[in-house]
C-alpha cells in the first residue's frame, strides 16, 4: 500500500557544508557517555557505581518512574564518571572504553514464535526500548501502551541533515528485520515514510504501509507524516522510531548483542570534509570533528542534531543518544551595522522577500549562530502558518502554552505536536519568539497535569 | 568598529547593577538601532531569519514613502492652485513640507517620548511599532489641523489606545486610527466640512476645498474632478491619502515583501466592489449612484485598506479570519458613506469596528479548527479502509 502526500507549507534552508555521501567506519572511542538529558523527563536510578566495570548490554540505569526501561552500556569498559549537578541530579555518566573489546557469541532469536509480551520484555531488558518514542509528549514510550500505530520518518528534510537512506544502505537486512519485529508490538500499522524523490529498498517493502511525502521541511518530521496520515485525537498513542534504530532492534535479534550504532553526517559551512561516520551512541567526538576537519575550534558551535533542533555541545562532549546529524556553525556574536535595513546584507535568506536571497534560489548559505534581531512581543500575524503544515494553528496554540491553559492547549491540537514541529517558527519568527522552548514547555506541563 | 567601542563604553552604565539599568531600554534603542546586536542563539534552532521587527517596521516605511511625498506635493499645489497666482514646483515642495515636516516631528517627539517612558517604567525593551504609527498619525491628518492637537491625538492613541492594553502586540484598535479617531470626535470642526483639506483655505475666500465625498453628501451631482484626478490624487483631502497610484505602490510593496497581508487587501476591495456595485443598481442619491469604482479611488479608502486594516495586531490573526475581516471593512465602509450623513467618509470608522470585532472573527475560525479536529474521531473507519 502506498499514499503520496504533498506538503505545501514549509521552508527548505540552503546551507553549505552538506555531507558527502562517504561513510567512514569511525575508531573505537576512548571514552563514551550516556546523557540522561537525551531521554526527556527521565530520572535515572544508577545499577552501577564508578569503578565499576561494565560489559556491553549491561544495565547502567533504569528509569525511576518505570524500572522495566532500562539503559545500557553500548560497550565494554569501566566506568569512569558519573557526574552530577545540582540536587544531585546525575548529568553524564562516562564510560572508559575497554581497548580489547570481548568477541561475544552470537544468538539469533527468532522473532516469529515470539509473541507481542515477549517480544516487549527482551527490548526492555536489551535496553533497545529507549529507541521507541511516543506522540503525544516526544518522549520515551510506555511499555504498557497500545499504540494505535508505529511511524517511522525515512526522510529527513532538515538542512543539511543526514540523509536517512545513505545511512541505511548497509543496515538494509537489519532494518526490514526491526520493521517485522514492530509490527508486532501495534494492532495498528507501521507506517514508514520516504522521500517521493528518491526510490529507496523500503518501497519494496512488504506488510508495512509506505507513504511517499514530497515538499518542503518539515515534511520529514514524523509530526507532520502523523498528522496527515493517522491523527492523534485525544488518549490515542503513536509510537515512533528513527530510522536507523529500527535497524539497531533488527540487529538486537540477529546477534543478541546490544549494539547502539549510530551513523552520522558531520556537516556544516565550516567542516572542510562534510562526510559520515559509523559509530557508536554516546561516542567521543573530539576525534570525530577533527577528523572532519575545522581550522579551530573557538567560536564555532557544535550541536548535537540538526541545526535547527539540535543540542549545542562543546567540542570534547559526546554523541547525543538519538540524533544522525551533527552539525557545526559559526557563532555569530558579531554586530551588523544597520543590519536591519532591507535589501543590504542579503547573506541571510528571508521568508520575507526583504533580502535578495530569493533572487538566487539555489544558491547555498553560510548561516552562523546570530540572532539577527532581538526577541519581541508577537506582532507579524500568518508568518508561523507559512512553515507548519499542519490543520492546527500554530500561533493561537503557542499562546496557549505560554498562558498555560490546557483545555485550549488541548483543543488546539497540543498532543499532535512536537518541538521540532515549530522548530521552523523558531527561524522565521520576526519576534524572535522561542517556539519549540515554548512547546516543549507546554507539553511538560500536559504531562504533569494530565500525564 | 571604532563606533562600536565608543557604543560599548556609553553602554556600561546601562549594564545590570549598574547606575542607570533603568534606563538601560532607552540605550539599547539607539544601539539596536545603529546595529544589529551580538546575540546568538540561546534555546531552539541555531540559525535565524534575517527578518526582525525592525526590519518589517522599516519596510511598511518604505512603502509608506510613495504616498508621503505625493502628499508633500499635493498639499503645496491644492495650496497655490486655489490662490490663483504662479507658482512653481519648488512652491509647491516647499510649502508641504513646511507643513508636513513639523507634524511628522510632533508625532515622533511625543509617540517616542510616551513609548520610551512606558518601556523603562515596565523594563522592557521599546517595540518598533511606533516608527510606522507615528508616521501613520500625521498622513491621515487634515493639513491644517494644529500641532498641538496632532501632539494630542498622539498622546491619547499612544496611552488609551495602546500603552493601557498592554503595549505593542495587545492592543485591540489601531493606534493611528485611534489618534485620528480622537481628533475627530474632540475637534469636529478641525477634522470636517468643506475648510480642513487644502491648505489655509479658511483663509482664502470663495474657493471650495470640498472632498469629492463631501461633495456628495451634499447632493453635487456634477464633480469638478475626473476619475484620472481622483486615482493621480490631484484632490483635496487628508495630507496622503489622495493618491491612490501611490497607495497602490506601497500596497505593491508591502504584498511581494510579504510584510502586508495581500488577503486583507484583495478581501476589501472585493468586499467594497460588491457593496458599490449593489448601491449603484439601487442609486437613489448621489453617493449611492456614485460609480462603484470612483468609489475605491476617493477618500481614505485606498490608503485605509493598505496601511491601517492590515495593521496585524489590529487585524484578525487567522487566515480565513483575514478574508471575513477585510470583506467586512470594504462592505462597511461603503455603507457608512452611503447611509451616514454625519461622516461622508467611512473608512476611519469601519477599520476601527472591524478592530472591535476581529477577536470575534477569529474565535469563530478557531472554534472551526477545534472542531475539525474533534471530527476526525467519528470517522477512523473510513481511514483504515
Amino acid at each position: 500500500m502506498s499514499n503520496d502526500i504533498k506538503i505545501k507549507n514549509g521552508l527548505t534552508i540552503k546551507l553549505k557544508g552538506a555531507a558527502n555521501n562517504i561513510i567512514k567506519k569511525a575508531a573505537l572511542p576512548k571514552f563514551v557517555s550516556i546523557n540522561p538529558s537525551n531521554f526527556h523527563l527521565i530520572i535515572p536510578k544508577m545499577v552501577v557505581k564508578v569503578g565499576d566495570s561494565v560489559q556491553q548490554g549491561d544495565v547502567i540505569f533504569f528509569s525511576k518512574k518505570d524500572e522495566r526501561i532500562k539503559f545500557c552500556s553500548p560497550v565494554d569498559g569501566i566506568i569512569k564518571d558519573i557526574s552530577r549537578g545540582a540536587k544531585r541530579k546525575i548529568i553524564e555518566i562516562i564510560i572508559e572504553v575497554d581497548e580489547k573489546q570481548n568477541t561475544k557469541s552470537l544468538k539469533k532469536i527468532n522473532h516469529e514464535t515470539l509473541d507481542p509480551e515477549n517480544i516487549k520484555n527482551i527490548l526492555l531488558s536489551s535496553g533497545c526500548w529507549p529507541f521507541i518514542k511516543q506522540r503525544p509528549y516526544d518522549v520515551i514510550s510506555n511499555p504498557s501502551d497500545d499504540p494505535k500505530s508505529i511511524f517511522i520518518s525515512a526522510f529527513n528534510s532538515a538542512p543539511i541533515a543526514a540523509d536517512l537512506q545513505i545511512i541505511l544502505e548497509d543496515q538494509k537486512e537489519e532494518f526490514k528485520n526491526g520493521i517485522k519485529i514492530l509490527a508486532k508490538l501495534t494492532s495498528g500499522d507501521v507506517n514508514i515514510c520516504v522521500d517521493k524523490n528518491s526510490s529507496s529498498f523500503i518501497n519494496k517493502l512488504d506488510g508495512v504501509n509506505i507513504h511517499t511525502i514530497n515538499g518542503p521541511h518539515p515534511a520529514g518530521n514524523v509530526g507532520v507524516q502523523i498528522h496527515h496520515i493517522d491523527p492523534i485525537n485525544s488518549g490515542e498513542i503513536v509510537w515512533t522510531l528513527g530510522a536507523e534504530d529500527v535497524a539497531n532492534i533488527g540487529r538486537y535479534f540477529n546477534t543478541g548483542i546490544y549494539n547502539p550504532v549510530r551513523t552520522i553526517a558531520v556537516s556544516g559551512p565550516p567542516v572542510k570534509y562534510p562526510q559520515y561516520y559509523k559509530t557508536i551512541s554516546g561516542t567521543e567526538l573530539n576525534k570525530i570533528i577533527d577528523d572532519a576537519g575545522i581550522d579551530s575550534k573557538d567560536s564555532l558551535r557544535f550541536i548535537n542534531g540538526d541545526v535547527l533542533t539540535g543540542s549545542t555541545v562543546e567540542h570534547d562532549n559526546y554523541l547525543g543518544f538519538y540524533n544522525n546529524s551533527f552539525s557545526v556553525l559559526r557563532e555569530g556574536n558579531h554586530y551588523r551595522m544597520f543590519g536591519w535595513i532591507p535589501f543590504i546584507n542579503n547573506k541571510v535568506p528571508s521568508i520575507y522577500k526583504t533580502s535578495f536571497s530569493w533572487l538566487f534560489p539555489n544558491k547555498k548559505y553560510d548561516l552562523d549562530t546570530n540572532m539577527n534581531g532581538e526577541e519581541r512581543a508577537i506582532v507579524v500575524t500568518g508568518e508561523m502558518e507559512k512553515v507548519f503544515p499542519m490543520d492546527i494553528l500554530p500561533m493561537q496554540l503557542l499562546k496557549e502554552c505560554m498562558a498555560g491553559n490546557i483545555e485550549k492547549m488541548e483543543s488546539l491540537g497540543i498532543y499532535e505536536v512536537a518541538p521540532e514541529d515549530f522548530s521552523l517558527i523558531d527561524y522565521s519568527s520576526s519576534s524572535k519568539i522561542e517556539a519549540q522552548y515554548i512547546i516543549r514547555q507546554g507539553l511538560d506541563l500536559m504531562i504533569s497535569e494530565v500525564g | 568598529m571604532n563606533i562600536r567601542n565608543t557604543i560599548d563604553n556609553l553602554k556600561k552604565p546601562f549594564s545590570k547593577g549598574e547606575k542607570w539599568e533603568r534606563f538601560a531600554p532607552a540605550f539599547n534603542a539607539f544601539d539596536t538601532f545603529l546595529f544589529v546586536p551580538n546575540h546568538t542563539t540561546k534555546h531552539g534552532a541555531h540559525i535565524r531569519d534575517a527578518v526582525d521587527l525592525k526590519r518589517t517596521m522599516i519596510t511598511v516605511i518604505i512603502a509608506l514613502v510613495p504616498a508621503l511625498f505625493y502628499g508633500i506635493y499635493n498639499t503645496g499645489f491644492q495650496y497655490y492652485s486655489q490662490l490663483d497666482i504662479d507658482y512653481t514646483l519648488m512652491d509647491v515642495v516647499i510649502h508641504g513640507s513646511m507643513k508636513i515636516v513639523p507634524m511628522i516631528a510632533v508625532s515622533y517627539i511625543v509617540g517616542l517620548a510616551i513609548e520610551f517612558a512606558f518601556a523603562v517604567f515596565r523594563g522592557h525593551e521599546i517595540n518598533e511599532g511606533y516608527l510606522v504609527t507615528g508616521l501613520l498619525i500625521p498622513m491621515i491628518m487634515p493639513v491644517d489641523i494644529p500641532l498641538w492637537m496632532v501632539g494630542l491625538s498622539v498622546a491619547f492613541a499612544v496611552f488609551i489606545g495602546k500603552e493601557a492594553f498592554g503595549g505593542t502586540g495587545m492592543n485591540i484598535l489601531n493606534p493611528a486610527l485611534t489618534a485620528r479617531a480622537f481628533a475627530f470626535f474632540a475637534y469636529p470642526t478641525y477634522m470636517s466640512g468643506n475648510q480642513v483639506w487644502v491648505s489655509e483655505a479658511s483663509n482664502v475666500d470663495g474657493v471650495s476645498g470640498e472632498t469629492i465625498l463631501g461633495m456628495l453628501a451634499n447632493g453635487t451631482s456634477s464633480l469638478p474632478y475626473q476619475p484620472i484626478d481622483m486615482f493621480m490624487g490631484s484632490i483635496p483631502g487628508s495630507i496622503a491619502e489622495t493618491s491612490t497610484l501611490m497607495v497602490l505602490l506601497g500596497a505593491f510593496i508591502l504584498i511581494y515583501t510579504g510584510v502586508g497581508s495581500w488577503r486583507i487587501m484583495l478581501g476589501s476591495l472585493i468586499g467594497a466592489a460588491i457593496t458599490g456595485i449593489l448601491f449603484n443598481l439601487w442609486g437613489v442619491n448621489e453617493l449611492m449612484s456614485f460609480n462603484w469604482m470612483n468609489h475605491l479611488m476617493v477618500g481614505g479608502f485606498a490608503f485605509g485598506v493598505v496601511f491601517m486594516a492590515t495593521d496585524p495586531v489590529s487585524a484578525a490573526q487567522t487566515v480565513k479570519g483575514k478574508w471575513i475581516y477585510g470583506l467586512l471593512v470594504g462592505l462597511f465602509c461603503i455603507l457608512i458613506r452611503v447611509f451616514n450623513p454625519a461622516y461622508p467618509e467611512g473608512v476611519m470608522l469601519a477599520i476601527l469596528l472591524m478592530n472591535v470585532f476581529a477577536p470575534t472573527i477569529d474565535h469563530y475560525v478557531v472554534e472551526a479548527n477545534v472542531k475539525r479536529r474533534l471530527n476526525r474521531i467519528k470517522k477512523p473507519i473510513i481511514n483504515m479502509a
